[in-house]
């Protein structure tokens, strides 16, 4: 019987140190890393806007850290970001805790579920001076002002250009082309059930063939296109030119990605992206209804369309600024071209008849 | 009385939390669908259920997951009895292996499976590649895991003298197995199948990176039509769907758990080395082991490749927090994560051994007549739900239910670990309860007679019994909580991410970079895993001696 015992002591003396560890280790990471730069108490919130400020964002925000600690020290702000889903996710949740927000301001909701938000009060308006340049993409139907935008950026076709040069075909240009033969089974675009920039394709084609949608869509699955679950799954496995090496060398992605397959020691992009078939995004930001803090969230709303956030979006993000004359990096100036004539559906549209398009999209797709 | 109070005291702890971080967020969120704009309107909901869309969903859910079941159940069998009955160089090592697909973010591994199910990739020629049998494979190979597991713990314990016996008086090796070891070791097959066919019904990532738009599962479905379309009505008549389901689910199990002889003979078997009459069984877990092996070793490779060459830059990129210099894809870096990652899974793992080894004990007591033992028999389907239900439903909730005080706990460190707690508590309570109630009650009764309180009965009679099934329980809840994506992506802080998290993020962007860092990340994570588990079998006490 002896051992068991000693077999049991050690185990809780193994269990209560790793134990105790833990616990207290979390209690100083808790405390370390959540000071940022500003040391003011965070409970406490005055009229200013000083003190914690929650910033609500979807999973691909990010800006650098000492651009962060330069507002924070300035405005006397603690600035908490919380990461909250992809755009539609953030949206619902906003949706969901309307009136007891999970933060006083939130960035990433974007012109797809815009109304969504606008129609359940989501976001109270706060008197924010615009950029010049930024009002061209205000949201339509925003009578009180309460989105302010914030980046824009266009889901485009994007094609590996070796690929084609290897095999001697040209490239295809517009979304006829796609149901072309020669392109067969060589395009994979995303689910608009269940990724933005898919749901960002499928308007885009809506609003090329208007109510004849469903007659593309068919010829786009007679063309053998896959349907992908997410970005990841169609650029990172299918397409030739991501991570994984694919197999497919058309795919549906941003008009920002050309940037990204600058070989080293090149100065050429291996793809690039068809300007006819892009869909404007544009993600906003907004000072959330029954916010602890108004006022600093209203100054967080000023720092996301300064020249500094504006200049740092498309290193960060990806993402264009909606400012003008803002200098973009070397290699977007290069290789980053943007439509000059976007695909776009009236945001009042999209809110009344998403779900119908995407029900019948989903039937199209799965026949 | 004084029985029935310390049932309820024993049981109080875990109640009160399930009540509070289960029962009713998941009510929360049920109810926004029930009570749309606050009036009751459960017309919406039945609405939803006859779409023939949720038909679709429903039967293919129900199928993937009994499929998927079969074939663990049918292989993790005969790999059990070569895990833990024999005995060979390496063993100890094989077992820690086989539990790495199970922490493996589901996220990377969709993409693992894909890039080699995929037209052009190793196994293309399968034609797996979205289709129904491609995702059967990937559940198989994320469960088989629990069979091995929570079969061999208990195979492990089982006397060998009856099959010695019965094979002594003229029986085969197939009726002696048919006879005498299945009926003893059918309460852990019965327990361990009902846990994977919930992780299988219940699978999200997987079946929504490889179903693609074509199949989805109630869980899939739940996820878009509470993410994306906002659709309460239908995601709670979902969710309702799922619970009823599992509770059936939960009922049929118990049936069948319920063996005519309970009272298991327990022993100490020593481990026998590998004879030619085992070589069936052995091929069988060398094929498995194979097929388990195959889109890990991807996963390495593909860590270890960057621009057609050998390289450990993504590996050095882990000190760092991915993108490009000055602008970093990450808050904190992998390492961090990682540390992250393993404090919380401490956490985890007491939470769920002190929830599941209450329940244990609460479900396993001899009940005196029918009423206790259908109180114990609801206490012990109750804690099994929380595997039943969506992440998306229970994170969703947890925003709308625990926002104001005594309860404002949205942002509390304390719910990651708790949540992921819940999440391996069925698991828990699987490994245990099988060896608590194959004890026999008189042992117990014996120890009170020659005078011991409770509590040194409890520590000469159950203890020694349920030390091992404990390790193995221990080893399963952290797995868990390593792995664990769908809850904590909801409830983590950004300061303090899980290593699933992180990869997650990373995989999702652009650029050679990010990629393999999150490949090898993955790899990190896996290997991490499998080293906790080493050091879980390393613990185990030798013998416990005979009695």
């Amino acid at each position: 019987m002896r051992h068991v015992w000693r077999a049991v002591a050690t185990a809780a003396v193994v269990s209560a140190t790793v134990t105790s560890c833990s616990l207290t280790a979390r209690e100083d990471d808790g405390s370390g890393a959540g000071s940022g730069a500003a040391s003011t108490p965070s409970s406490v919130t005055t009229s200013d806007g000083s003190g914690k400020v929650v910033l609500v964002v979807h999973d691909s925000f990010a800006l650098p850290d000492d651009l962060v600690a330069s507002f924070e020290k300035a405005n006397d702000i603690d600035l908490e970001i919380r990461q909250s889903g992809d755009a539609g996710e953030l949206t619902n949740k906003l949706v969901l805790t309307q009136g007891d927000p999970i933060g006083d301001v939130s960035f990433g909701v974007d012109n797809a579920f815009a109304s969504r938000a606008l129609d359940a009060d989501v976001f109270a308006p706060a008197d924010v001076t615009l950029p010049a340049g930024a009002e061209a993409y205000e949201l339509a139907g925003d009578d009180e002002r309460a989105l302010v935008p914030v980046d824009n950026g266009n889901v485009c076709v994007n094609v590996d250009d070796t690929y084609f040069t290897d095999k001697g075909i040209d490239p295809p240009q517009t979304f006829e082309d796609l149901t072309d033969p020669a392109y067969k089974g060589l395009f994979v675009t995303e689910s608009a059930a269940a990724s933005s920039p898919g749901l960002a394709f499928l308007l885009a084609t809506i609003a090329e063939y208007g109510d004849d949608w469903p007659a593309y869509w068919e010829r786009l699955m007679a063309n053998d296109t896959r349907i992908a679950s997410s970005w990841t799954d169609a650029y990172q496995v299918d397409f030739t030119q991501g991570g994984g090496n694919g197999d497919k060398p058309i795919v549906t992605s941003y008009d920002s990605s050309p940037a990204f397959t600058v070989a080293k020691g090149s100065d050429t992009s291996t793809t690039s992206a068809l300007l006819d078939t892009c869909f404007l995004q544009v993600e906003y930001a907004g000072v959330l209804t029954g916010a602890a803090n108004p006022e600093g969230a209203k100054k967080v709303l000023e720092w996301l369309v300064s020249p500094e956030v504006q200049a740092a979006l498309p290193d960060s993000m990806y993402v264009f600024p909606v400012a003008d004359g803002v200098a973009l990096p070397e290699a977007w100036a290069t290789f980053a071209q943007r439509p000059t004539d976007p695909k776009a559906v009236d945001p009042a549209e999209v809110a009344d008849r998403r779900d119908e398009w995407l029900q019948e999209w989903t039937d199209i797709t799965t026949r | 009385m004084r029985r029935l109070a310390t049932l309820l005291g024993l049981a109080a702890l875990p109640l009160a939390v399930l009540g509070v971080f289960f029962v009713l967020p998941v009510a929360g969120m049920v109810g926004r669908g029930v009570w749309p704009d606050g009036v009751f309107d459960p017309g919406a909901v039945l609405d939803v259920l006859t779409r023939p869309r949720v038909h679709r969903v429903l039967w293919f859910t129900l199928w993937s997951a009994s499929v998927a079941t079969v074939v663990s159940v049918a292989l993790g069998l005969p790999a059990a009895y070569v895990l833990h009955r024999l005995r060979f160089p390496g063993r100890g090592l094989v077992r820690g292996l086989l539990l790495v697909p199970f922490v493996l973010p589901t996220v990377v591994v969709g993409v693992a499976f894909r890039q080699l199910l995929r037209e052009g990739g190793l196994l293309g020629g399968l034609g797996l590649d979205g289709t129904p049998t491609g995702i059967v494979c990937a559940l198989v190979f994320f469960n088989v895991a629990v069979v091995i597991r929570t079969v061999g713990a208990t195979w492990e314990g089982l006397d060998r003298r009856p099959a010695e016996a019965a094979a002594a008086l003229g029986a085969g090796p197939v009726t002696v197995f048919r006879t005498v070891t299945l009926p003893a070791l059918r309460p852990a097959v019965v327990s361990a199948a009902s846990v994977v066919f919930l992780f299988c019904a219940t699978a999200f990532g997987v079946v929504l990176t490889l179903g693609g738009s074509r199949y989805s599962s109630v869980e899939t479905e739940i996820y878009l039509l509470t993410t994306e379309l906002l659709d309460l009505p239908a995601a709670a008549a979902l969710s309702v769907l799922q619970l009823v389901v599992v509770v059936a689910l939960l009922v049929v199990a118990g049936r069948a758990r319920r063996t005519p002889d309970a009272q298991v003979q327990r022993s100490t078997a020593r481990a026998q080395p590998v004879r030619r009459r085992d070589l069936p069984q052995v091929a069988v877990t060398v094929v498995l082991l194979a097929a388990v092996a195959t889109p890990v070793v991807a996963l390495v490779v593909g860590s270890l490749r960057r621009d057609g060459a050998w390289t450990l830059d993504s590996y050095r990129a882990l000190g760092g927090r991915g993108g490009e210099p000055g602008d970093p894809t990450l808050v904190v870096p992998v390492t961090e994560a990682l540390l992250n990652s393993l404090r919380i899974a401490v956490d985890a793992t007491w939470m769920s051994l002190l929830l599941g080894g209450l329940v244990a004990v609460v479900v396993t007591r001899r009940s005196r007549g029918r009423a206790e033992r259908r109180l114990r028999g609801a206490l012990d389907g109750f804690f099994m739900l929380p595997l039943g239900v969506s992440a998306v439903t229970l994170g969703f909730g947890f925003l709308i239910t625990l926002d104001s005080p005594p309860l404002d706990l949205r942002s509390s460190p304390l719910l990651v670990p708790l949540a992921q707690a819940l999440v391996a508590l069925p698991l828990v309570v699987r490994t245990l309860v099988p060896v608590l109630a194959g004890l026999d009650d008189r042992q117990r009764q014996a120890a009170a007679s020659l005078g011991a309180g409770p509590l040194r009965a409890f520590a000469t009679v159950d203890l020694p019994a349920t030390w091992r099934p404990l390790l193995a329980a221990a080893g399963f809840a952290f797995a868990v909580s390593l792995g664990e994506f769908g809850a904590t992506s909801f409830l983590v802080r950004d300061d303090a991410p899980t290593m699933p998290v992180v990869i997650f993020r990373l995989i999702g962007r652009p650029g050679a970079g990010d990629y393999g860092a999150a490949l090898a990340a993955s790899v990190v994570l896996a290997a991490t895993t499998a080293l906790v588990m080493l050091a879980v079998e390393r613990l185990r006490v030798p013998a416990l001696g005979a009695w």
